[in-house]
């Protein structure tokens, strides 16, 4: 086994054998207290729908997963953009920077009520706008960051090679700003799935895994609605998963900062 | 004196230059005082003192990275400011400050790209530094894939890249062990006795302030000021024998001395005087 496996397995290993205990304690839990189903489905009836349901999972999670997508590209575009114009101008920081921490700060169930309202009922565009605003929040905090954190020296150096504001932002300061907006892409992702499904829940359109999940948990048929959790679970992950290689691969002087 | 490229002239001229920080709540630290010195073309110059004696200052303000508050700095026969940025001089510091997403060739080639060169006379420029340097086989690296000496000549290469006549050092081996540290200073007065350059050198080790130059200015804090100028007659090729050469450490206990006296004032020294008559800077009268 190469050195590389072997770190694999060794980091690998005991959590997937401790997440398999749980899910064992929970199987022996419901079968010797005879829970009922419709209280706590077990974890045998719940990936067998997972399988058997497979097809209508998916079809959820593809839904779910562009809301999702949609809102993380679009929230990091405007909340990178919109960090690099606030540093820029100090007026327009001082304008926005307030607004965004108001608007961050109202519970996502009341915006997505009222974005619900405003859109038809057969739209995705409330949930996808709900969580542009979430991500454009965390992009925005990290970049704003990022932008402020320059290396003293560097900005020395760019000082005597008598180099322009607008050089100094190409090559310092936006380069030093891709580990944090690659931070915040990656924190942001898994949050983007929450609240699209989150969104979901609270009405709009019934297709995606949010309206699924509150159609099925309400009914008699638990281990399905916990089938769809399932789903929203692996199209986190696949998320988390996807940003993390993203940030690996565009910032790569992040995984071994030795500059001095 | 003599050197590989014959240069005439003065590089530095720093008449009564002094250098007032306000540092908030209406106190005012004079970081520097009646700085008189006159470098000349091709000279190495050490700047030695304690912390607070304004030698970074110094240094900054040759740059024209901050400006005198009083006081007359000439760089090339301009203005500080004008130096600047006509990029008459190349910079390095303690920190190598490379640019992390940048490879090695394309942080040579950085102040090039902002003198205008066009890729292939920048390529063809950052291959010869890198030569140089002796770092050719690493061209395509990234920065956190060297060692620290590595970064350190690399951001060397890059200070000369533009083939300056100026060069300003702040401590730039401060941070790395005393193995590469002599091997790097040996590499240092190589390049700039085969280019002709100019140094002024900001450090806080006495050997290496004397093993480097041909001029030793020593400074002295509140407030930040010369106090005395040791000529080191070591001629322009040592090896690592001019280490152990009694020559040597009679300049290193020389510079000592200059750095010991309370006040500065350098009158219980004959040599310190002499050095200052010999070139007449140095010492403010004040």
């Amino acid at each position: 086994m190469s050195p590389q496996l072997r770190r694999v397995v060794a980091v690998g290993i005991p959590p997937v054998v401790f997440g398999l205990l749980l899910i064992g304690a929970w199987q022996w839990w419901v079968v010797a207290f005879k829970v009922e189903p419709f209280v706590v489905p077990k974890p045998s009836d719940i990936w067998s729908q997972f399988v058997d349901q497979i097809d209508r999972v998916r079809a959820a999670c593809v839904v779910t997963g562009f809301n999702a997508l949609f809102g993380l590209v679009l929230g990091a575009l405007v909340g990178f953009g919109v960090a690099v114009v606030t540093n820029r101008f100090r007026l327009v920081a001082e304008l926005v920077n307030p607004l965004a921490v108001t608007v961050a700060a109202i519970p996502a169930v009341v915006i997505v009520g009222v974005l619900n309202n405003m859109y038809a009922l057969d739209s995705q565009i409330g949930r996808r706008i709900m969580v542009t605003l979430a991500v454009f929040f965390i992009v925005f905090v990290q970049v704003t960051k990022g932008l402020r954190q320059n290396d003293a020296t560097q900005l020395e150096l760019m000082r005597s090679y008598a180099a322009t504001p607008r050089q100094v932002l190409a090559k310092v300061r936006l380069p030093n700003t891709m580990p944090y907006l690659f931070t915040a892409i990656r924190t942001a992702a898994p949050i983007a799935v929450i609240i699209a499904l989150v969104s979901e829940y609270f009405g709009g359109t019934q297709d995606g895994l949010g309206s699924k999940i509150s159609g099925t948990l309400n009914s008699s048929n638990k281990a399905l609605g916990f089938a769809y959790v399932l789903g929203g679970s692996v199209v986190g992950l696949l998320f988390f998963a996807g940003s993390s290689l993203l940030e690996y691969v565009v910032v790569p002087w992040q995984r071994r900062r030795h500059v001095r | 004196m003599s050197t590989t490229v014959a240069r005439e002239g003065v590089a530095v001229r720093a008449a009564g230059v002094g250098k007032v920080f306000d540092v908030g709540g209406g106190r005012r630290v004079d970081a520097l005082v009646g700085v008189d010195l006159v470098i000349d073309k091709g000279e190495f110059v050490s700047l030695i003192g304690p912390s607070g004696c304004g030698k970074s200052t110094l240094l900054r303000l040759i740059a024209d990275l901050l400006q005198p508050t009083s006081g007359e700095l000439v760089v090339n026969g301009k203005t500080a400011q004008q130096a600047r940025l006509d990029q008459d001089y190349g910079m390095a510091f303690q920190q190598s400050g490379l640019f992390e997403w940048r490879s090695v060739e394309r942080n040579i080639e950085l102040p090039l790209e902002l003198k205008g060169w066009d890729k292939a006379r920048r390529r063809a420029r950052s291959r010869e530094m890198l030569e140089l340097v002796k770092l050719h086989d690493f061209a395509g690296q990234m920065p956190w894939q060297l060692s620290g000496g590595m970064q350190q000549r690399v951001a060397i290469a890059r200070a000369l890249a533009a083939h300056p006549e100026l060069l300003l050092m702040d401590e730039p081996f401060g941070a790395l062990d005393e193995m590469t540290r002599e091997h790097m200073q040996a590499e240092l007065l190589r390049i700039c006795g085969e280019m002709g350059t100019t140094v002024v050198f900001v450090t806080h080790s006495i050997p290496e302030a004397v093993y480097l130059a041909d001029r030793v200015v020593v400074m002295s804090p509140r407030p930040g000021r010369i106090t005395d100028v040791v000529h080191v007659k070591l001629g322009r090729d040592r090896s690592e024998l001019t280490r152990e050469a009694g020559e040597f450490f009679e300049k290193v206990t020389e510079v000592r001395e200059a750095l010991r006296r309370p006040d500065g004032s350098g009158d219980e020294v004959d040599s310190a005087q002499e050095a200052l008559n010999l070139r007449g800077l140095g010492v403010d009268d004040r």
